[in-house]
Protein backbone atom coordinates (compact mmCIF):
# COMPACT_ATOMS: atom_id res chain seq x y z
CA UNK A 1 0.00 0.00 0.00
CA UNK A 2 1.57 3.35 -1.36
CA UNK A 3 2.05 5.74 1.43
CA UNK A 4 -0.14 8.25 -0.46
CA UNK A 5 -2.82 5.53 -0.62
CA UNK A 6 -2.36 5.06 2.95
CA UNK A 7 -2.60 8.77 3.72
CA UNK A 8 -6.04 9.04 1.91
CA UNK A 9 -7.53 6.46 3.98
CA UNK A 10 -5.91 7.51 6.92
CA UNK A 11 -7.65 11.06 5.96
CA UNK A 12 -11.05 9.44 5.12
CA UNK A 13 -11.03 7.99 8.65
CA UNK A 14 -10.59 10.95 10.57
CA UNK A 15 -13.21 13.07 8.40
CA UNK A 16 -15.70 10.38 9.51
CA UNK A 17 -14.43 10.32 12.91
CA UNK A 18 -14.02 14.21 13.32
CA UNK A 19 -17.29 15.03 14.85
CA UNK A 20 -16.88 12.44 17.83
CA UNK A 21 -13.01 12.39 18.73
CA UNK A 22 -12.00 15.98 17.85
CA UNK A 23 -15.04 18.27 18.55
CA UNK A 24 -14.15 21.59 18.59
CA UNK A 25 -16.99 23.15 21.00
CA UNK A 26 -18.68 26.36 20.10
CA UNK A 27 -19.65 27.67 23.43
CA UNK A 28 -20.81 31.27 25.32
CA UNK A 29 -19.76 31.48 28.53
CA UNK A 30 -21.13 34.23 31.23
CA UNK A 31 -19.25 35.93 33.60
CA UNK A 32 -22.52 34.71 36.22
CA UNK A 33 -25.97 33.34 35.36
CA UNK A 34 -27.36 34.42 38.83
CA UNK A 35 -27.37 38.28 39.96
CA UNK A 36 -29.43 40.28 41.99
CA UNK A 37 -29.13 44.15 43.02
CA UNK A 38 -30.55 46.49 39.99
CA UNK A 39 -29.98 46.65 36.66
CA UNK A 40 -26.47 44.22 37.14
CA UNK A 41 -24.36 44.00 33.74
CA UNK A 42 -23.05 40.42 32.86
CA UNK A 43 -19.36 39.48 30.34
CA UNK A 44 -19.73 37.20 28.35
CA UNK A 45 -17.20 35.10 26.58
CA UNK A 46 -17.77 33.25 23.15
CA UNK A 47 -15.33 31.21 21.67
CA UNK A 48 -14.85 27.75 20.14
CA UNK A 49 -12.24 25.41 21.58
CA UNK A 50 -11.83 21.72 22.66
CA UNK A 51 -11.32 22.61 26.41
CA UNK A 52 -14.18 23.95 28.00
CA UNK A 53 -13.97 26.77 28.83
CA UNK A 54 -10.52 28.13 27.75
CA UNK A 55 -10.60 29.89 24.66
CA UNK A 56 -7.37 28.33 23.09
CA UNK A 57 -8.60 28.26 19.40
CA UNK A 58 -10.72 30.69 17.51
CA UNK A 59 -12.96 33.25 18.56
CA UNK A 60 -16.68 32.96 17.94
CA UNK A 61 -17.72 35.51 15.48
CA UNK A 62 -20.36 37.24 16.89
CA UNK A 63 -22.86 38.03 13.37
CA UNK A 64 -25.47 36.02 14.60
CA UNK A 65 -25.61 36.74 18.07
CA UNK A 66 -28.71 37.98 19.93
CA UNK A 67 -30.03 38.37 23.55
CA UNK A 68 -33.88 38.60 24.06
CA UNK A 69 -35.36 39.81 27.44
CA UNK A 70 -37.65 38.40 30.06
CA UNK A 71 -40.72 40.27 27.70
CA UNK A 72 -39.39 38.33 24.70
CA UNK A 73 -37.93 41.56 23.05
CA UNK A 74 -34.39 41.86 22.20
CA UNK A 75 -31.85 43.59 24.26
CA UNK A 76 -28.84 45.11 22.99
CA UNK A 77 -25.56 43.55 22.71
CA UNK A 78 -22.91 45.86 24.30
CA UNK A 79 -18.77 46.66 23.87
CA UNK A 80 -18.72 43.40 21.44
CA UNK A 81 -15.09 42.73 20.49
CA UNK A 82 -13.57 39.83 19.22
CA UNK A 83 -9.65 38.93 18.89
CA UNK A 84 -7.57 36.08 18.23
CA UNK A 85 -9.18 33.24 20.70
CA UNK A 86 -12.59 34.79 22.20
CA UNK A 87 -15.17 37.64 21.42
CA UNK A 88 -16.31 39.18 24.01
CA UNK A 89 -19.78 41.40 24.95
CA UNK A 90 -21.64 42.92 27.32
CA UNK A 91 -25.26 42.90 28.62
CA UNK A 92 -27.48 45.30 31.15
CA UNK A 93 -30.04 43.34 32.67
CA UNK A 94 -32.64 46.55 32.85
CA UNK A 95 -35.68 44.62 34.10
CA UNK A 96 -35.63 41.44 36.68
CA UNK A 97 -36.12 38.51 35.12
CA UNK A 98 -34.17 35.40 32.65
CA UNK A 99 -32.70 36.35 29.41
CA UNK A 100 -31.79 34.46 26.26
CA UNK A 101 -28.40 34.70 24.90
CA UNK A 102 -28.24 33.20 20.98
CA UNK A 103 -26.10 32.74 18.28
CA UNK A 104 -28.02 31.03 15.65
CA UNK A 105 -26.22 30.45 12.45
CA UNK A 106 -28.40 28.90 8.83
CA UNK A 107 -26.45 28.37 5.60
CA UNK A 108 -26.80 26.03 2.75
CA UNK A 109 -24.41 23.19 0.96
CA UNK A 110 -24.12 21.73 -1.85
CA UNK A 111 -22.25 19.13 -3.72
CA UNK A 112 -23.02 19.14 -7.79
CA UNK A 113 -21.13 17.22 -11.15
CA UNK A 114 -20.10 19.80 -13.96
CA UNK A 115 -17.82 18.52 -16.58
CA UNK A 116 -17.07 15.12 -14.81
CA UNK A 117 -15.85 17.11 -11.73
CA UNK A 118 -17.32 17.15 -8.16
CA UNK A 119 -17.83 20.28 -6.97
CA UNK A 120 -18.68 21.64 -3.49
CA UNK A 121 -20.37 25.36 -2.77
CA UNK A 122 -21.49 26.79 1.11
CA UNK A 123 -23.24 29.73 1.26
CA UNK A 124 -26.96 31.11 2.22
CA UNK A 125 -30.31 29.96 1.38
CA UNK A 126 -31.11 32.97 -0.78
CA UNK A 127 -27.63 32.86 -3.24
CA UNK A 128 -28.34 29.08 -3.42
CA UNK A 129 -30.83 29.04 -6.41
CA UNK A 130 -27.95 31.34 -8.53
CA UNK A 131 -24.94 29.58 -7.25
CA UNK A 132 -25.60 25.99 -8.90
CA UNK A 133 -24.91 26.07 -12.63
CA UNK A 134 -27.55 25.11 -14.78
CA UNK A 135 -25.68 22.16 -16.47
CA UNK A 136 -24.98 20.81 -13.00
CA UNK A 137 -26.11 17.46 -12.41
CA UNK A 138 -26.01 14.78 -8.94
CA UNK A 139 -26.68 18.18 -7.26
CA UNK A 140 -26.70 17.29 -3.00
CA UNK A 141 -28.21 20.14 -1.55
CA UNK A 142 -28.23 20.36 2.10
CA UNK A 143 -29.13 23.34 4.80
CA UNK A 144 -27.37 23.53 8.34
CA UNK A 145 -28.49 25.38 10.87
CA UNK A 146 -26.62 25.53 14.16
CA UNK A 147 -27.55 27.21 17.76
CA UNK A 148 -25.77 28.08 20.52
CA UNK A 149 -26.96 29.78 23.67
CA UNK A 150 -26.81 30.76 27.05
CA UNK A 151 -28.99 31.88 30.09
CA UNK A 152 -28.81 34.48 32.62
CA UNK A 153 -31.08 35.86 35.54
CA UNK A 154 -31.67 38.86 37.55
CA UNK A 155 -33.79 38.29 40.24
CA UNK A 156 -36.23 35.10 39.79
CA UNK A 157 -36.56 33.27 36.86
CA UNK A 158 -38.74 33.97 34.06
CA UNK A 159 -39.48 32.22 30.81
CA UNK A 160 -40.65 35.11 28.38
CA UNK A 161 -37.24 34.36 26.81
CA UNK A 162 -37.06 31.47 26.53
CA UNK A 163 -39.95 30.96 23.65
CA UNK A 164 -38.45 29.00 20.86
CA UNK A 165 -38.77 30.57 17.10
CA UNK A 166 -39.36 27.00 15.24
CA UNK A 167 -35.97 26.77 13.35
CA UNK A 168 -33.09 25.01 14.03
CA UNK A 169 -32.54 22.95 16.42
CA UNK A 170 -33.23 24.18 20.29
CA UNK A 171 -34.14 23.63 23.53
CA UNK A 172 -37.49 24.26 25.41
CA UNK A 173 -36.70 23.99 28.94
CA UNK A 174 -38.70 21.98 31.57
CA UNK A 175 -36.17 22.56 34.57
CA UNK A 176 -35.57 26.42 34.11
CA UNK A 177 -32.31 27.01 32.69
CA UNK A 178 -30.60 29.63 35.62
CA UNK A 179 -32.09 27.37 38.36
CA UNK A 180 -29.87 23.78 38.09
CA UNK A 181 -28.69 23.01 41.38
CA UNK A 182 -26.94 19.39 41.68
CA UNK A 183 -29.21 17.72 43.98
CA UNK A 184 -31.92 17.98 40.90
CA UNK A 185 -32.17 16.15 37.86
CA UNK A 186 -33.02 18.75 34.96
CA UNK A 187 -35.33 17.86 31.97
CA UNK A 188 -35.74 19.37 28.69
CA UNK A 189 -36.56 19.55 25.57
CA UNK A 190 -35.11 19.30 22.05
CA UNK A 191 -36.72 20.57 19.22
CA UNK A 192 -35.93 20.28 15.61
CA UNK A 193 -37.68 22.67 13.45
CA UNK A 194 -40.23 22.95 16.22
CA UNK A 195 -41.07 19.03 16.62
CA UNK A 196 -39.63 16.96 19.29
CA UNK A 197 -36.39 15.48 18.49
CA UNK A 198 -36.95 11.79 19.09
CA UNK A 199 -33.57 9.21 19.93
CA UNK A 200 -30.89 12.41 19.81
CA UNK A 201 -27.90 11.55 22.10
CA UNK A 202 -27.16 14.88 24.23
CA UNK A 203 -23.38 15.35 25.21
CA UNK A 204 -23.25 16.39 28.84
CA UNK A 205 -19.38 18.10 29.52
CA UNK A 206 -18.35 19.79 32.49
CA UNK A 207 -16.16 23.16 32.22
CA UNK A 208 -13.16 23.36 34.22
CA UNK A 209 -11.00 20.08 33.39
CA UNK A 210 -7.74 21.56 33.71
CA UNK A 211 -6.96 21.18 37.14
CA UNK A 212 -8.44 17.58 36.95
CA UNK A 213 -7.33 13.80 35.71
CA UNK A 214 -10.39 13.21 33.98
CA UNK A 215 -12.99 15.32 32.59
CA UNK A 216 -16.80 14.38 33.20
CA UNK A 217 -18.48 14.01 30.34
CA UNK A 218 -21.11 11.65 29.60
CA UNK A 219 -24.47 11.38 27.03
CA UNK A 220 -27.82 10.71 27.60
CA UNK A 221 -30.77 10.44 25.04
CA UNK A 222 -33.86 12.17 24.19
CA UNK A 223 -37.49 10.12 24.09
CA UNK A 224 -39.83 10.26 21.77
CA UNK A 225 -41.44 13.50 23.32
CA UNK A 226 -37.83 14.91 22.50
CA UNK A 227 -37.04 15.18 26.51
CA UNK A 228 -33.68 14.19 28.03
CA UNK A 229 -32.72 14.40 31.57
CA UNK A 230 -29.90 14.94 33.06
CA UNK A 231 -28.28 14.07 36.60
CA UNK A 232 -25.39 16.29 37.41
CA UNK A 233 -22.45 14.42 38.97
CA UNK A 234 -21.39 18.17 40.52
CA UNK A 235 -21.64 22.21 40.55
CA UNK A 236 -20.11 24.12 38.04
CA UNK A 237 -20.28 25.33 34.48
CA UNK A 238 -21.71 22.81 32.10
CA UNK A 239 -22.10 22.67 28.12
CA UNK A 240 -24.47 20.27 26.44
CA UNK A 241 -24.28 19.78 22.83
CA UNK A 242 -26.78 17.52 20.22
CA UNK A 243 -26.45 17.34 16.50
CA UNK A 244 -29.62 15.84 14.12
CA UNK A 245 -30.78 15.18 10.93
CA UNK A 246 -33.81 15.90 9.02
CA UNK A 247 -35.82 16.86 5.99
CA UNK A 248 -37.48 20.09 5.46
CA UNK A 249 -40.86 19.60 3.89
CA UNK A 250 -39.30 20.06 -0.03
CA UNK A 251 -37.39 17.03 1.33
CA UNK A 252 -34.09 19.01 1.65
CA UNK A 253 -31.74 17.41 4.08
CA UNK A 254 -31.01 19.25 7.29
CA UNK A 255 -28.20 19.42 9.74
CA UNK A 256 -29.19 20.58 12.96
CA UNK A 257 -26.86 21.36 16.13
CA UNK A 258 -27.58 22.78 19.43
CA UNK A 259 -25.50 23.95 22.32
CA UNK A 260 -26.03 25.34 25.51
CA UNK A 261 -24.04 26.79 28.59
CA UNK A 262 -25.72 25.89 31.98
CA UNK A 263 -24.37 26.87 35.26
CA UNK A 264 -25.70 24.30 37.95
CA UNK A 265 -25.01 25.31 41.73
CA UNK A 266 -24.04 23.82 44.83
CA UNK A 267 -27.58 22.99 47.01
CA UNK B 1 -25.37 20.81 54.16
CA UNK B 2 -28.57 19.11 54.97
CA UNK B 3 -30.69 19.72 57.82
CA UNK B 4 -29.34 18.53 61.16
CA UNK B 5 -31.37 15.87 63.02
CA UNK B 6 -33.76 16.93 65.14
CA UNK B 7 -32.71 17.02 68.80
CA UNK B 8 -35.03 15.14 71.27
CA UNK B 9 -37.70 17.88 71.49
CA UNK B 10 -38.37 18.89 74.69
CA UNK B 11 -41.74 19.87 73.76
CA UNK B 12 -42.71 16.27 73.92
CA UNK B 13 -42.47 16.56 77.62
CA UNK B 14 -45.14 19.07 77.46
CA UNK B 15 -46.99 17.56 75.09
CA UNK B 16 -50.24 17.47 77.29
CA UNK B 17 -50.12 20.87 78.66
CA UNK B 18 -52.67 23.78 77.56
CA UNK B 19 -51.72 25.53 74.58
CA UNK B 20 -50.77 29.39 74.25
CA UNK B 21 -54.39 30.69 75.60
CA UNK B 22 -54.00 33.76 73.04
CA UNK B 23 -52.77 32.46 69.98
CA UNK B 24 -50.89 35.20 68.36
CA UNK B 25 -49.47 36.01 71.70
CA UNK B 26 -46.02 33.71 71.16
CA UNK B 27 -42.75 35.25 70.25
CA UNK B 28 -39.07 33.76 68.68
CA UNK B 29 -36.21 34.38 70.62
CA UNK B 30 -33.71 33.77 68.46
CA UNK B 31 -29.84 34.17 69.37
CA UNK B 32 -27.04 34.40 66.42
CA UNK B 33 -23.32 34.79 66.73
CA UNK B 34 -21.21 36.21 64.23
CA UNK B 35 -17.72 35.23 64.87
CA UNK B 36 -14.51 37.50 65.22
CA UNK B 37 -12.21 36.45 62.46
CA UNK B 38 -8.46 37.16 62.35
CA UNK B 39 -8.45 37.59 58.86
CA UNK B 40 -6.56 40.79 56.53
CA UNK B 41 -9.59 41.94 54.82
CA UNK B 42 -12.65 41.61 56.84
CA UNK B 43 -16.50 42.63 55.80
CA UNK B 44 -19.14 42.39 57.74
CA UNK B 45 -21.34 39.05 56.58
CA UNK B 46 -24.93 39.03 54.66
CA UNK B 47 -27.10 37.44 56.99
CA UNK B 48 -30.31 35.82 56.43
CA UNK B 49 -32.50 34.60 58.71
CA UNK B 50 -35.70 32.25 57.54
CA UNK B 51 -38.15 29.42 58.60
CA UNK B 52 -37.89 26.54 56.48
CA UNK B 53 -40.80 23.83 56.63
CA UNK B 54 -39.99 19.98 56.52
CA UNK B 55 -39.81 20.35 52.66
CA UNK B 56 -37.38 22.45 53.23
CA UNK B 57 -38.93 25.81 51.24
CA UNK B 58 -38.94 28.95 52.99
CA UNK B 59 -41.87 29.51 54.85
CA UNK B 60 -40.70 32.92 55.85
CA UNK B 61 -37.92 35.91 55.78
CA UNK B 62 -37.43 37.19 59.06
CA UNK B 63 -34.02 38.89 58.36
CA UNK B 64 -31.69 40.21 56.06
CA UNK B 65 -28.96 41.63 57.17
CA UNK B 66 -27.10 43.78 53.99
CA UNK B 67 -25.62 47.08 53.01
CA UNK B 68 -28.39 48.88 51.78
CA UNK B 69 -26.68 52.30 51.83
CA UNK B 70 -24.75 52.27 48.65
CA UNK B 71 -25.28 54.35 45.63
CA UNK B 72 -27.46 52.96 43.32
CA UNK B 73 -28.29 50.45 45.39
CA UNK B 74 -25.36 48.54 44.60
CA UNK B 75 -25.18 46.50 47.91
CA UNK B 76 -28.25 44.48 46.66
CA UNK B 77 -25.46 43.07 44.07
CA UNK B 78 -24.34 40.73 46.73
CA UNK B 79 -27.44 39.70 48.25
CA UNK B 80 -27.41 36.34 45.39
CA UNK B 81 -24.28 35.42 46.96
CA UNK B 82 -26.43 33.92 50.29
CA UNK B 83 -27.23 31.54 47.62
CA UNK B 84 -29.69 28.80 49.63
CA UNK B 85 -31.84 31.80 50.85
CA UNK B 86 -31.76 33.86 47.34
CA UNK B 87 -32.98 30.60 45.69
CA UNK B 88 -36.00 29.61 48.09
CA UNK B 89 -36.90 33.22 49.03
CA UNK B 90 -34.71 36.49 48.22
CA UNK B 91 -34.74 36.13 44.97
CA UNK B 92 -38.76 36.71 44.83
CA UNK B 93 -38.81 39.67 47.29
CA UNK B 94 -38.68 43.08 47.42
CA UNK B 95 -35.94 44.49 49.10
CA UNK B 96 -35.35 46.97 51.69
CA UNK B 97 -38.53 45.34 53.14
CA UNK B 98 -39.64 47.12 56.64
CA UNK B 99 -38.80 44.69 59.45
CA UNK B 100 -37.17 42.24 57.71
CA UNK B 101 -34.05 43.93 56.29
CA UNK B 102 -31.50 46.05 58.10
CA UNK B 103 -27.58 46.74 58.06
CA UNK B 104 -25.22 44.33 58.64
CA UNK B 105 -24.01 43.22 62.06
CA UNK B 106 -20.47 43.59 63.87
CA UNK B 107 -18.79 40.31 65.64
CA UNK B 108 -20.58 39.32 68.24
CA UNK B 109 -23.87 38.03 69.55
CA UNK B 110 -27.37 39.34 68.39
CA UNK B 111 -30.71 38.79 70.47
CA UNK B 112 -33.41 38.98 68.60
CA UNK B 113 -37.07 38.50 68.91
CA UNK B 114 -39.24 38.05 66.34
CA UNK B 115 -43.15 38.74 68.14
CA UNK B 116 -46.50 36.96 66.81
CA UNK B 117 -47.04 39.80 64.41
CA UNK B 118 -43.92 38.48 62.36
CA UNK B 119 -44.63 35.02 62.96
CA UNK B 120 -48.11 35.16 60.78
CA UNK B 121 -48.25 32.91 58.44
CA UNK B 122 -46.09 30.08 60.09
CA UNK B 123 -48.91 27.20 60.68
CA UNK B 124 -48.44 25.08 63.90
CA UNK B 125 -45.37 22.77 63.65
CA UNK B 126 -41.87 21.69 63.30
CA UNK B 127 -39.36 23.76 61.30
CA UNK B 128 -35.75 25.02 61.03
CA UNK B 129 -34.68 28.44 61.47
CA UNK B 130 -32.24 28.46 59.02
CA UNK B 131 -29.17 30.86 59.34
CA UNK B 132 -27.15 31.92 56.30
CA UNK B 133 -23.67 34.32 56.29
CA UNK B 134 -22.30 35.19 53.23
CA UNK B 135 -18.71 37.16 53.25
CA UNK B 136 -17.04 39.17 51.05
CA UNK B 137 -13.75 37.92 50.04
CA UNK B 138 -14.58 35.42 52.75
CA UNK B 139 -16.93 32.41 53.00
CA UNK B 140 -20.52 31.28 53.32
CA UNK B 141 -22.00 28.92 56.04
CA UNK B 142 -25.48 27.55 56.43
CA UNK B 143 -26.69 26.28 59.84
CA UNK B 144 -30.25 25.08 60.58
CA UNK B 145 -31.57 25.25 64.05
CA UNK B 146 -35.06 23.16 64.26
CA UNK B 147 -38.00 24.14 67.14
CA UNK B 148 -41.31 23.32 67.31
CA UNK B 149 -43.92 26.15 66.60
CA UNK B 150 -46.13 27.68 68.44
CA UNK B 151 -44.25 26.68 71.36
CA UNK B 152 -45.37 24.54 74.63
CA UNK B 153 -44.99 25.93 77.94
CA UNK B 154 -41.49 25.17 79.20
CA UNK B 155 -39.64 25.31 75.81
CA UNK B 156 -36.19 25.20 76.10
CA UNK B 157 -33.89 26.56 73.37
CA UNK B 158 -32.97 24.42 69.87
CA UNK B 159 -28.88 25.36 69.76
CA UNK B 160 -26.72 24.83 66.79
CA UNK B 161 -23.76 26.22 65.83
CA UNK B 162 -21.47 27.39 62.93
CA UNK B 163 -17.85 26.35 62.15
CA UNK B 164 -16.72 29.31 60.02
CA UNK B 165 -19.11 31.75 59.33
CA UNK B 166 -21.15 31.44 61.60
CA UNK B 167 -20.97 30.92 66.00
CA UNK B 168 -23.76 29.40 68.10
CA UNK B 169 -27.37 30.14 67.55
CA UNK B 170 -29.99 29.19 69.56
CA UNK B 171 -33.96 29.44 69.14
CA UNK B 172 -36.58 29.35 72.04
CA UNK B 173 -39.62 29.89 70.72
CA UNK B 174 -41.88 31.87 73.60
CA UNK B 175 -45.78 30.90 74.71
Amino acid sequence: MSIAIRTAIAAVIALALAPAAQAHRSWLAPSATVLSGAEPWVTVDGAISNTLFYPDHVAMRLDGLKAVGPDGAPVPIQNGSTGKYRSTFDLQLKTPGTYKISNASDGMSASYKLGGETRRWRGSATDFATAIPKEATEVQASSNSRRVETFVTSGAPSTGALKVTGKGLELEPISHPNDLVVSEKARFKLLADGKPAAGVEVEVVLGATRYRAKGQEFKVKTGADGVFEVTWPEPGMYWIEASARGQDPSGMARNFGYAATFEVLPD
Amino acid sequence: MRAMKYPTLFAAFTGVATLPSAAGAADLAVSVEIPRLSVAEYHRPYVALWIEGPDEAAVKTLAVWYNGKLAKNEGASWLKDMRTWWRRAGRSMTLPADGVSGPTKAPGKQQLVFTAQQMTGVAPGQYNLVVEAAREVGGREVVRVPFAWPAKPGARPSTAAGITELGAISVTPKP
